[in-house]
């Protein structure tokens, strides 16, 4: 099959758009990464949302009066999703995405408090008695159950290492 | 259904230019039952059970749901010297220009689950409201979005013969921006277009930004883009917001919700930094009721060995801001609240 120079252009062309637009996919995927575990992938855990996600400038929409804290440390975007331990214990897992490393240690270091524990997730992270944050390279997640039971923070726990596993 | 409580919560889940103080009047009957009181003076009254989350010296139980309405009583008898809760009520609405009107209650979800108005103080004031003859369809419990009311654990219903619970994410915005100040808003509809009168019905939180949000703040709820009024601590955001007409005339008494606070890390959810102050603090001038609102925070951040709010570089300056002659919506002076705690 014969191609003249002119046709041989096009398909050149049409190669390029098309890693353009593979590489702008794989870029964008970074900021759009499923970080939520399925339900039941977590023992005991349940998805009971699907997720929402917040670009920086909707963000007042989702935590208004909270926003700017994330938006002056370079968040790009936020996903959230709630979920039920055992069909009873219910919580909201947060990721954040940030423009950088620096930004998600930022939320953290300012979210700690002298009762916080240190936790092992991610690059840091710290735990409350109903709550879980802890940062993974620009992510930052916050996950916070509505209810202090005894079983609640080994519940967290075991949710954050799921979310940490897929970041 | 066996009782007229559970009628509400099943409706409600299923379901006269003023003074430059807002006064409904009611404070100046006050005068007349408060040997107390000094003329001139802002009222709040802060009405606290210290058993409201189980027997006092033990906190962190859950609400005891069924002691909020006496709570809630005992406030509302102390501001309006009326013994009788129904009396106490229809002299409320009448004040405020409700009756035979609808009478918006503006709650507070943004926190989301945990740190939102409850809801057993919102059906408490409508069961109130209904027994002082207000229809249940004149009752409109709203906030921005039916998310934020279900953050209250209250269920959207649009059906007019029972208590109406919608946001202004149904009933939508005004086109036409209003203004005062630095505040170019766009008003909820449910304000401008439905309510005659709104209770007001915050949760008292410390916030990021503010200081404190409470009974003005509660005010960026109505707007379309709060956002836009975040700048400079939210002063003079929030003192504007409150002298824009429709705000500040029809928004006339607050019953505000302390009986789950959050000292520090708000307005969302952090429930490592919550605490019970098992209150119901009411009043009409909603300066003086940020000031006390304040202090309150001001002694949990000392008791728990945190920073002032203003070493933690968020002294809520829109209180005096809202104090002064610009503004003129209340008194921040401690010396001229007649602070009542029963």
């Amino acid at each position: 099959m014969y191609c003249s120079k002119s046709c041989l252009k096009s398909w050149i062309f049409a190669v390029l758009a098309v890693a353009l637009v593979a590489a702008f996919a794989t870029g964008c995927k970074k900021h759009q990464i499923d970080a939520f575990p399925a339900s039941n992938a977590i023992a005991g855990w349940e998805k009971t949302s699907d997720t929402r996600v917040f670009a920086a400038k909707d963000l007042w929409q989702y935590i208004d009066g909270d926003a700017e804290q994330y938006i002056s440390a370079g968040v790009v975007s936020t996903s959230t999703s709630d979920y039920k331990y055992q069909g009873q214990l219910e919580a909201v897992v947060d990721v954040h995405t940030m423009g950088d490393a620096a930004g998600a240690r930022k939320i953290l270091e300012a979210g700690q408090t002298k009762d916080a524990k240190t936790v092992q997730l991610g690059d840091a992270g710290v735990a409350f008695a109903q709550s879980i944050i802890f940062r993974k390279g620009s992510y930052l997640v916050r996950i916070v159950a509505y209810e202090a039971t005894p079983d609640t923070p080994q519940a967290l726990l075991a949710l954050a290492h799921g979310v940490e596993a897929k970041l | 259904m066996n009782n007229r409580r559970d009628f509400l919560k099943t409706a409600a889940t299923g379901a006269v230019l003023l003074g430059s103080q807002s006064k409904l009047g009611i404070a100046a009957m006050l005068d007349q039952h408060d040997r107390h009181a000094a003329a001139g003076k802002s009222k709040v009254v802060i009405a606290k059970d210290a058993a409201l989350h189980g027997p006092a010296g033990s906190p962190g139980g859950q609400l005891d749901e069924k002691r909020v309405l006496a709570l809630l009583d005992r406030a509302i008898a102390a501001y309006t010297g009326h013994e009788n809760p129904v009396d106490a009520w229809k002299h409320i609405v009448l004040e405020g220009g409700g009756q035979g009107k609808v009478i918006g209650l503006k709650t507070n979800g943004l926190g989301g689950r945990g740190i939102s108005t409850h809801q057993a103080l919102i059906l408490a004031v409508a069961e109130r409201l209904q027994q002082a003859g207000v229809k249940p369809g004149n009752i409109l419990v709203w906030d921005r979005s039916a998310r934020d009311l279900e953050a209250c654990g209250l269920t959207i219903n649009t059906d007019p013969s029972r208590i109406r619970c919608y946001g202004s994410d149904v009933a939508g915005y005004e086109e036409q921006p209003v203004a005062f100040g630095a505040a170019s808003v766009k008003l909820a509809k449910i304000l401008t277009r439905e309510c005659a009168m709104v209770l007001n019905l915050p949760i008292l939180k410390d916030h990021n930004m503010a200081g404190v949000t409470f009974s003005m703040k509660n005010m960026y709820g109505v707007v379309q883009r709060p956002n836009e009024l975040h700048g400079g601590g939210c002063n003079p955001g929030v003192a504007d917001l409150n002298c824009i007409p429709a705000v500040r005339q029809k928004v006339r008494f607050t019953i505000g919700d302390a009986m789950t606070a959050v000292y520090d890390g708000g307005p969302t959810f952090h429930p490592e930094r919550l605490w019970q102050p098992n209150s119901i603090i009411v009043g009409e001038d909603r300066v003086a009721l940020d000031q006390t609102a304040w202090q309150i925070i001001e002694r949990k951040r000392a008791e728990v060995g945190m920073p002032t709010l203003e070493a933690a570089g968020r002294l809520p300056r829109y209180i005096a801001t809202a104090a002064d002659a610009a503004h003129n919506l209340g008194v921040n002076d401690p010396n001229r609240i007649h602070l009542m705690e029963v």
